[in-house]
């Protein structure tokens, strides 16, 4: 082939040799094809990914007790710095000695003029309960402390001399910290530097996240034990059934999640519906209603139903090709109804269960409304934990590392979703 | 779904049940969404069917609920309702100033996701571009990551932008729901260009169309069932998108979802199940629409239904 196209090369109409005008071509349509999707693809990045990025580098960045930020024009301070040299020249387990606790005053001389001790103390509290009015009221009385200023300090409130809180204090002089992730895994530095557990009594996340990836392995499940025979239905169902009863499962999809939200709530709770029924027929006493609401029997029911029509419609897609002959040819072969099942047809449905399930179980893990409203105490996800922080208890650094760790989860089941179903293959109806 | 000649009886039992356990799977996932609409029109403020109400007695039900809605927020909700009224209600009711801010803020939000989602998915679908499956899974994100991420974010990136501070109202709303509607436009879209036979276009570049008229007289038509679902997703996203509402709204930007959260969480009144009745009117008409769009771009694309 090379030998006879070598002498005459395959030109086009205008002269130009042919493969140079296919490249030209091809690179002409896939630079349409990119300016296509270019604006979009920007839009995204502004409006999405720049500011998860942004959350995420608040999660191992925090200023509070190393810069002072200034609300109204914006001037940045740098604030403790004399505190943060002598960390520096003295390692740590050095007994804070007189320069030590002199530089503190100064510190927090500068830290009341510039009326930021509420905030630096507040950076300080996160990791040391009860610092952030000793940090307001040192600074209010700071230029009136004489030397030594060791003593002073413990007069104003024994705990200046605490080993603990000046371990905190040491590790909040440098702007990035991993001290927000150990923390958000019940980890913490003790005074000697190295990383241990928290007390038991304040070990609040890992439970909270073990509890989340339990109930959203039990909704997965339940989804799936419910979804999976009415998609057999569905799938078997001549089309004109199947789509009238298609209807049961897409109204609750395109139904606002607040509204079903609120029907359980009217249905599950103490002098609701269900309840009020059960107590009709007399199968329950009026005294010992179920409490089925505000605990984690509401957060599973609701969401269990809310989620439902996502492992329906991938199981349905599933089924509904599946050829009817190949049970039948099992049949007759002998097996068993149960045999022709669990050998024949339960095998070609996996890949719709796996497409299910991972679906389920990412929307799952990540689910705040519905916990929100009918999880109680006990009933309550990460997600509820990480609005919790960023609106009460306003500890965002911390927000923003349980974010960041809920965020690495999901986006690793993201990418198992994508290798095993392809995103492609998403239907929604 | 006939039971076989050769069934034996256990297995016909089984059949039976099943189709029963099936039954109830069904009235499982639909009761809830029902059940709202008899209670909402209540006349006791109970959560529950009063003896009345099962009885069908007359007497039991009444639309005081509806009322409330009307006239909760009002300057003068008893005065007589005539046309002074009524713009009374459309001016200051409550509700009617949050329905308001939900449409305004989902019209232009679905209007920004449905065009950039469209052009988009126009590009995806081409099999010259490069990067597609990285690309198609950034513009799906929106979707899979936990709403309280992206709503703690915006959070941030709008207080350091100072986005309330540019005058341009609801603007930081309508972005983020432009933002979470993308994907679902981005899905319904290229599932239409799946079926696409490219050779329309060549054909109609080979007869002399520019790139514009090929898109406005050739693909459009074929995909618009698409757009038009993947927009109304985007909307109903918008529409009940209550989180980033939550965290980025301003005082003012009081939507539906927003007012019947407070609602839920304050003092939950039968006005939310009215509320709740109305919205499961809507999404029932807008099911229909899909439905019936969906039947028609398979038509349009010579794909019957097997």
């Amino acid at each position: 082939m090379a030998d006879t196209t070598a002498g005459q090369m395959l030109t086009t109409a205008d002269g130009r040799p042919l493969k140079q005008a296919l490249a030209r071509a091809q690179r002409r349509s896939r630079l349409r094809a990119i300016g296509l999707v270019a604006p979009l693809l920007v839009f995204i990045v502004v409006t999405f990914i720049v500011p998860i990025g942004q959350m995420l580098h608040r999660s191992f960045h925090n200023e509070g007790f190393t810069v002072h930020t200034d609300i109204g024009s914006g001037t940045r301070t740098p604030i403790m710095t004399d505190l943060a040299a002598w960390f520096d020249d003295n390692p740590r387990g050095v007994e804070p000695d007189e320069a030590a606790f002199s530089a503190l005053r100064d510190g927090l001389v500068h830290l009341g003029e510039l009326r930021a001790a509420g905030s630096a103390g507040t950076r300080i509290n996160y990791g040391y309960a009860g610092s952030r009015s000793m940090f307001t009221k040192a600074a209010r009385r700071a230029d009136k402390l004489e030397p030594p200023y060791r003593d002073a300090f413990l007069d104003l409130d024994e705990q200046w001399g605490d080993p603990e809180l000046w371990s905190v204090m040491r590790n909040a002089t440098s702007s990035y910290t991993v001290d927000f992730y150990l923390a958000a895994v019940d980890l913490e530095r003790n005074p000697e530097g190295a990383v241990a557990a928290v007390d038991e009594n304040r070990q609040v996340y890992v439970k909270l996240f073990v509890r989340t990836l339990f109930l959203s392995v039990l909704i997965t499940f339940l989804t799936f034990v419910l979804a999976y025979p009415i998609a057999h239905l569905l799938a078997t169902l001549p089309l004109r059934y199947s789509n009238l009863l298609m209807i049961f499962v897409l109204l609750p999809f395109w139904t606002s999640l607040l509204v079903r939200t609120t029907s359980w709530m009217v249905l599950l709770q103490g002098q609701g519906v269900v309840n009020d029924a059960l107590v009709g027929i007399g199968i329950l006493a009026d005294e010992n209603r179920l409490q089925m609401m505000y605990n984690q029997v509401g957060t599973v029911v609701a969401m269990t139903h809310i989620l439902l029509p996502f492992m329906v419609l991938p199981l349905y897609s599933v089924m509904r090709p599946i050829n009817p002959s190949y049970v039948r040819a099992a049949r007759s072969l002998g097996a068993t109804s149960w045999t022709a099942f669990r050998r024949i047809y339960f095998p070609q449905t996996v890949p719709g269960i796996g497409a299910g399930a991972l679906l389920v179980f990412i929307l799952s893990v990540g689910y705040y409304i519905t916990p929100a409203l009918v999880g109680g105490a006990d009933g309550q996800l990460i997600s509820n934990l990480i609005a919790f922080h960023m609106q009460r208890s306003l500890n965002w650094s911390l927000a923003a590392a349980l974010a960041a760790i809920l965020l690495a989860g999901v986006l690793i089941l993201y990418w198992l979703y994508d290798r095993l179903v392809g995103i492609d293959n998403l239907k929604l109806g | 779904m006939a039971l076989p000649n050769y069934a034996s009886p256990l297995e016909r039992v089984w059949h039976y049940v099943y189709l029963v356990l099936s039954g109830l799977i069904f009235v499982f996932l639909i009761a809830p969404i029902l059940v709202v609409i008899p209670l909402s029109f209540n006349v006791e403020p109970y959560f529950t069917f009063t003896e009345k109400m099962l009885r069908f007695d007359p007497e039991g039900y009444s639309t005081r609920w509806y009322e409330t809605l009307l006239t909760f927020g009002m300057q003068a909700p008893d005065a007589a309702r005539d046309a002074a009224w009524w713009s009374d209600a459309w001016r200051n009711a409550n509700w009617i100033t949050a329905a308001k801010n939900s449409v305004i803020v989902g019209f232009f939000a679905t209007i920004i996701a449905a065009v950039l989602g469209t052009v988009a998915a126009l590009g995806l679908s081409r099999p010259e571009m490069p990067g597609r499956r990285a690309i198609m899974a950034i513009l799906i994100s929106p979707m899979i990551v936990p709403i309280i991420i992206v709503a703690t974010g915006l959070f941030f990136f709008y207080s350091s932008i100072q986005i309330s501070a540019w005058g341009v109202p609801y603007l930081g709303l309508i972005l983020a729901h432009a933002t979470l509607g993308i994907p679902f436009v981005i899905i319904t879209v290229t599932a239409t260009l799946v079926g696409f036979d490219h050779s329309l276009t060549r054909a109609a570049a080979n007869l002399g169309a520019d790139p514009v008229t090929i898109f406005r007289r050739v693909q459009m038509p074929l995909i618009l069932p698409g757009v038009i679902s993947g927009a109304l997703f985007a909307f109903v996203t918008s529409f009940d998108e209550v989180v980033v509402v939550l965290f980025v709204g301003g005082l003012d930007e009081q939507t539906i979802p927003r007012q019947m959260w407070n609602g839920i969480r304050e003092q939950i009144s039968p006005a939310i199940l009215a509320v709740a009745t109305i919205l499961v009117v809507v999404s029932i008409l807008l099911l229909t629409t899909v439905e019936l769009l969906r039947r028609r771009s398979e038509r349009l694309r010579g794909i019957t239904p097997h």
